[in-house]
């Protein structure tokens, strides 16, 4: 199972910084979000990896997974999709303004 | 009174000026003395008692554990630098009310003047380094403020900045060495570390401290080389100059020298950097006031000059050294204070102060004359005015000092220091006030109100008070001085005027004598000093500051190229590169933990997501296939997550999923559907190398932190234990959130709210102007569908909705015991909401959706704080929560947590942001389609405003305009109808015009 969580993480999160490599602003968000899964996994997983021990207290039972780790990824996943929808409106706003979504600003602007 | 106070008062009255400016100057004026004069009156009550050698303090901590303690003292030397610091601001405060003109904006001039005395004050009686580090950069900030005053002057504006500039880089240099001086003593409270002379001259760290302290009294006091910036501050208005430079601003260095003394001078190093830096300076300085026209010019170099003398006697390190430059801090006070008032004055009735134009004032303004002329023969060093006495002690002290072992050196290099100081004073007398009637000037000078003498006046009579009668009137002050400066037991010998035939008086007789004889040869001197060329120091400091400026904007540049992927590139590569470090450099530990067994369904979600992944990565041109795998891998870390014990996490992820992938469509309607290939095969050869790299670090940092156990017990075992007792929930991660670390949460939700409501302006912006009117022209590029709300959709999406909002309140109810809670029934409930948006259509849903969303995140923050805040009732700190079990007729007993207001916070403002997020981008949406279906449905642009709202019905397709409005917006409403219709004609009207523009 770690083997498999591990090697997850590690495509996850190349794939991530290989999109947020690209030139265009949809690749990049896509990216960002790949990378989010990333860490929110990695952040998760932080607890070590346990299965069938939630974290819901039941009577006689003694053994649970780590919470904590839990709680952070709940609200970072929350948090995440605000972040994600405030680039994504960047990314609207600036090819609405420039015509263009490239994300750098390079010679290509020549000056219109 | 208590010290803490005395430096509170001025910063307590400092806003008064600039509210009573409205009712006068005079009003202005007045709260700004009686401030002043109350901290005086406050302080003069604490006399008795330091002059007995006492000390009065006020002790409150702060920051303890940082040394950090806001202490004040008053010893003799606090008292001195304060009563003249507020004596003759009081002076300052009559005076600049009748200097300053009614066009001038008095009110802020006094605030201004008010601040900057409070951090004198403030510097002068801290008890502690670091407050006075702070107190020392707010008079570097306030005095920006007072010399810049006349924000009309150029010369104005960059000598306040050349001041700051140079001050402010001493200020900082002095940090350095205060940390340094407070880290030997083992305490930053200054009559704690003046008690450890023998340690701190016996460290390593003496020397770099010492230099880095002189740096920050040398810039501040202008001192050689630092001096160049003070000339240039004479652009000030008048008060300013005769305050900051005769007792205040600049005598902040001299402060810090002698309140150091004690512990940091008596070492050669001190002796020959400080005696010879302040020799060098009253040297140059005197010279150049002499060849100065402007009155003010003469003053500034003069000031500089009595500075550096000054500064030599405290680098004596002798206690007749202490004696002469605490003496000689009062005299130059009181007689430098009122030269620059009297400049003032000529400047002011004259109109001009170039001592070219002027002459022959004396018949003209017999009571400036008088004035100028007492105190000028004070700087001149004449017995009977105080600055004689004085002199005469930097002269004797002088006579006796041996520089490497050469001993006539510094006594000839301080008479003749002393001979050009008698030439400038003589000079601006005999050039200013003697000589024929002055012609052309562009006012007709006489003398000034009473009010505006009056204050030099008083200054006068005490520079002959104190020059006739030195020890009956300056004698207890001048003894309780030096006795604080040179750290206790000191007995001063009486001051007097005749001493006998002295070397000093030999050397004084000589610096008249040949000061008046420099007088007379003044014109070919003056020719001489014209022709030659000298470095002057603005040029040379704005070059500086210029290259300083190209070289930050040059690396700016360089870093700052806006290649936005080549930031994330070097940012990657510095991760990877500090990482494969760390690992190199570091040992692995055994591992601990047994592999968990895996089974087919593991396998098949990780194939699936892997193939989903290298898909995304392969296929991405494609934008809308990305979108839909990238949907494939969210649901596959949902499942995983409920594989791996975190239900509640999966529950977040599955909904979040189906709003981000909402947001992204959206987004894809204006967005382009394909990436076209640009990146050459090195680069992607190189991105695909650098996110390996990446991949495979990550993966196997989390690796080997999967197969070891933690190092020290973690925090979960307590939250485990207590989340049924303490919070009466068995939930533990949601108790985590709503309880246990709640501020977190309420963090967090106000971030999101924030993070919609940026959403919200870009929204607005990007309605408005321009970009609005490319969205109308905007056109949909890829073909749409024929059915804009297909009826099964409409009606499933309606039929759900109540369900949907009952599963959305079980989840919430639930949370606390049970996977759920606010961030997931939020979700849950958006997700509802969202869904009539797309089936219905935004206008007709908007319509009917009786709460504003700003308005939902708002009461989600204040439901979630107000819930915290209750804690207080309860004696408990924010945000602690309590519960209790409940039993009503015909339900079982069941629990009330307060948890559960501040849960219900989190869910409102949950709603209210991604509904405002994702309504955001519906909105744009909307305005093109404007463009789409022609001008008519331009009203259907229903913002998030209840008078915008209701228009949308006017043009909702199948739904009459009569559609239910809520009730309260119904006057609004008639009125944003009229509007529109005007509005309507106008955009019609714009399009006939100019809509083939764009």
């Amino acid at each position: 199972m770690e083997v498999l969580v591990a090697s997850a993480i590690g495509v996850l999160t190349a794939a991530g910084i290989y999109m947020i490599l690209r030139l265009r602003t949809f690749p990049v968000v896509v990216g960002m979000s790949l990378l989010s899964y990333a860490v929110n996994v990695f952040l998760f997983a932080t607890g070590r990896l346990v299965i069938n021990q939630p974290p819901i207290l039941r009577d006689g039972v003694t053994s649970y997974t780590d919470p904590i780790p839990q709680a952070l990824v709940l609200t970072a996943i929350v948090i995440s999709f605000g972040m994600t929808a405030v680039v994504v409106m960047l990314a609207l706003g600036a090819f609405i303004e420039a015509g263009n979504d490239r994300i750098d600003l390079e010679e290509e602007e020549d000056g219109q | 009174m208590s010290p803490a106070l005395i430096a509170a008062l001025p910063f307590l009255g400092a806003a008064m000026p600039s509210i009573l400016i409205r009712t006068g100057r005079t009003n202005a004026a007045a709260v700004s003395a009686l401030f002043t004069g109350l901290a005086l009156l406050g302080l003069l009550l604490n006399l008795p008692t330091v002059m007995a050698g006492g000390v009065v303090e006020t002790k409150i901590d702060w920051l303890p554990w940082l040394g950090l303690n806001v202490n004040f003292w008053i010893d003799g030397l606090g008292m001195l630098f304060a009563t003249l610091i507020l004596g003759i601001g009081l002076l300052i405060i009559l005076y600049a009310r009748f200097y300053l003109s009614n066009k001038d904006p008095v009110g802020q001039f006094y605030t201004y003047l008010l601040l900057f005395q409070g951090a004198m004050v403030g510097i002068v009686l801290s008890d502690n380094i670091l407050l006075l580090l702070i107190f020392w950069e707010l008079t570097s900030l306030s005095s920006f403020l007072l010399i810049g005053y006349w924000k009309h002057l150029p010369a104005g504006r960059q000598g306040a900045r050349m001041a700051l500039t140079v001050t402010g880089l001493g200020g900082l240099s002095m940090i350095a060495g205060m940390l340094i001086l407070g880290n030997i003593a083992g305490s930053y409270d200054i009559s704690e570390i003046l008690q450890h002379k023998d340690a701190i001259q016996a460290s390593p760290y003496y020397i770099p401290a010492l230099l880095l302290i002189l740096g920050g009294a040398f810039t501040k006091s202008a001192q050689f080389p630092f001096h160049f910036w003070l000339p240039h501050a004479m652009a000030a208005p008048t008060p300013v100059s005769a305050y900051l430079h005769s007792a205040t601003m600049v005598k902040a260095g001299l402060f810090l020298m002698a309140r150091m003394w004690p512990v940091l001078s008596g070492t050669p190093e001190w002796f020959y950097i400080v005696a010879s830096v302040g020799l060098i300076t009253m040297l140059i300085a005197a010279k150049i006031a002499i060849f100065k026209h402007d009155m003010k010019a003469l003053l500034a170099f003069s000031t500089v000059s009595h500075l550096g003398l000054i500064t030599f006697m405290l680098g004596l390190g002798t206690e007749a050294g202490a004696l002469a430059a605490v003496f000689h801090i009062i005299n130059h006070a009181t007689f430098k204070a009122a030269l620059f008032m009297s400049a003032g004055i000529v400047d002011h009735e004259a109109g001009t102060r170039d001592l070219t134009r002027i002459s022959g004032l004396r018949k003209l303004m017999p009571i400036t004359f008088v004035i100028a002329t007492i105190a000028a023969l004070s700087m001149a060093g004449i017995p009977f005015f105080n600055g004689f006495l004085s002199k005469e002690m930097m002269l004797e002290a002088a006579a006796h000092t041996k520089w490497l072992d050469n001993s006539w050196l510094i006594p000839v290099l301080a008479t003749i220091a002393a001979l050009f100081s008698a030439t400038y004073a003589f000079r601006f007398i005999s050039h200013g006030f003697f000589g024929p009637p002055p012609e052309d000037l562009p006012k007709t000078p006489h003398d000034p109100p009473f009010g505006m003498w009056i204050s030099p006046a008083f200054l006068a009579f005490l520079v002959i008070a104190i020059g006739l009668f030195p020890m009956a009137v300056a004698g207890g002050y001048v003894q309780m001085a030096t006795n604080a400066v040179v750290g206790g037991g000191y007995h001063m010998h009486e001051l007097k005027i005749w001493h006998g035939v002295t070397p000093a008086l030999i050397m004084s007789a000589i610096a008249v004598t040949g000061g008046i004889a420099l007088l007379v040869a003044h014109r070919p001197f003056q020719r001489l000093w014209d022709a030659t060329p000298r470095p002057e120091a603005k040029v040379m400091f704005d070059w500086v500051v210029t290259k300083v400026q190209s070289l930050a904007a040059w690396i700016t540049q360089g870093l700052h190229t806006g290649a936005m992927a080549r930031y994330l590139m070097l940012f990657t590569i510095t991760a990877v590169g500090v990482g494969l470090y760390a690992f190199m450099s570091g040992t692995l530990g055994p591992q601990t933990r047994a592999l968990t067994p895996v089974n087919g369904a593991a396998v098949t979600s990780w194939l699936l997501l892997l193939t989903a992944t290298m898909c995304i990565v392969a296929f991405h041109h494609n934008r809308i296939l990305a979108l839909v795998l990238i949907g494939i891998v969210g649901l596959t870390v949902s499942i995983s997550f409920i594989f791996l014990s975190a239900p509640d996490l999966a529950l977040t992820q599955i909904s979040v999923e189906i709003v981000t992938t909402v947001l992204m469509l959206l987004a894809l309607n204006f967005l382009p559907k394909i990436t076209s290939i640009e990146s050459s095969r090195m680069k992607i050869g190189f991105d695909v190398g650098l996110s390996v790299a990446a991949g495979v670090a990550v993966s196997g940092l989390i690796y080997a932190l999967l197969t070891r156990d933690f190092a020290f017990p973690t925090m979960s075992g307590y939250m485990l234990d207590n989340s049924y007792n303490l919070a009466g929930g068995d939930n533990v991660v949601n108790v985590i959130l709503v309880d246990f670390r709640g501020y977190d949460t309420f963090g967090e939700i106000t971030v999101l709210g924030i993070a919609a409501l940026v959403i919200f302006a870009l929204t607005e912006a990007l309605l408005q102007g321009a970009s609005s009117r490319k969205l109308i022209a905007w056109r949909p590029d890829v073909p749409r569908g024929g059915d804009k709300h297909p009826l099964m959709l409409l009606i499933v999406t309606r039929v759900m909705m109540p369900i949907a909002l009952v599963v959305g309140l079980y989840i919430f109810l639930r949370g606390h015991n049970e996977p759920g809670g606010g961030f997931i029934a939020g979700l849950v409930v958006a997700i509802a909401l969202v869904t009539q948006y797309m089936a219905s259509g935004f206008a007709w849903t908007q319509a009917r959706q009786k709460v504003y969303y700003h308005v939902l995140i708002a009461s989600g923050v204040l439901v979630a704080g107000i819930t915290g805040a209750g804690a207080f009732f309860n004696d408990m700190p924010f945000l602690t929560s309590d519960f209790g079990y409940v039993k009503l007729p015909g339900l079982d007993k069941f629990e009330l947590a307060t948890a559960a207001g501040f849960d219900l916070g989190v869910f409102l403002g949950v709603v209210g942001s991604v509904m405002l997020a994702l309504g955001g981008l519906s909105r744009l949406a909307r305005r093109a389609a404007m463009g789409e279906e022609g001008g008519e449905e331009g009203a259907h642009i229903a913002a998030e405003k209840p008078e915008a709202r209701v228009l949308a019905p006017l043009s909702a397709g199948p739904y009459p305009p009569e559609a239910k409005v809520p009730r309260r917006w119904w006057k609004t409403a008639r009125a944003a109808r009229e509007a529109t219709q005007n509005e309507r004609d106008t955009v019609h009207e714009n399009k006939k015009t100019n809509g083939g523009d764009h």
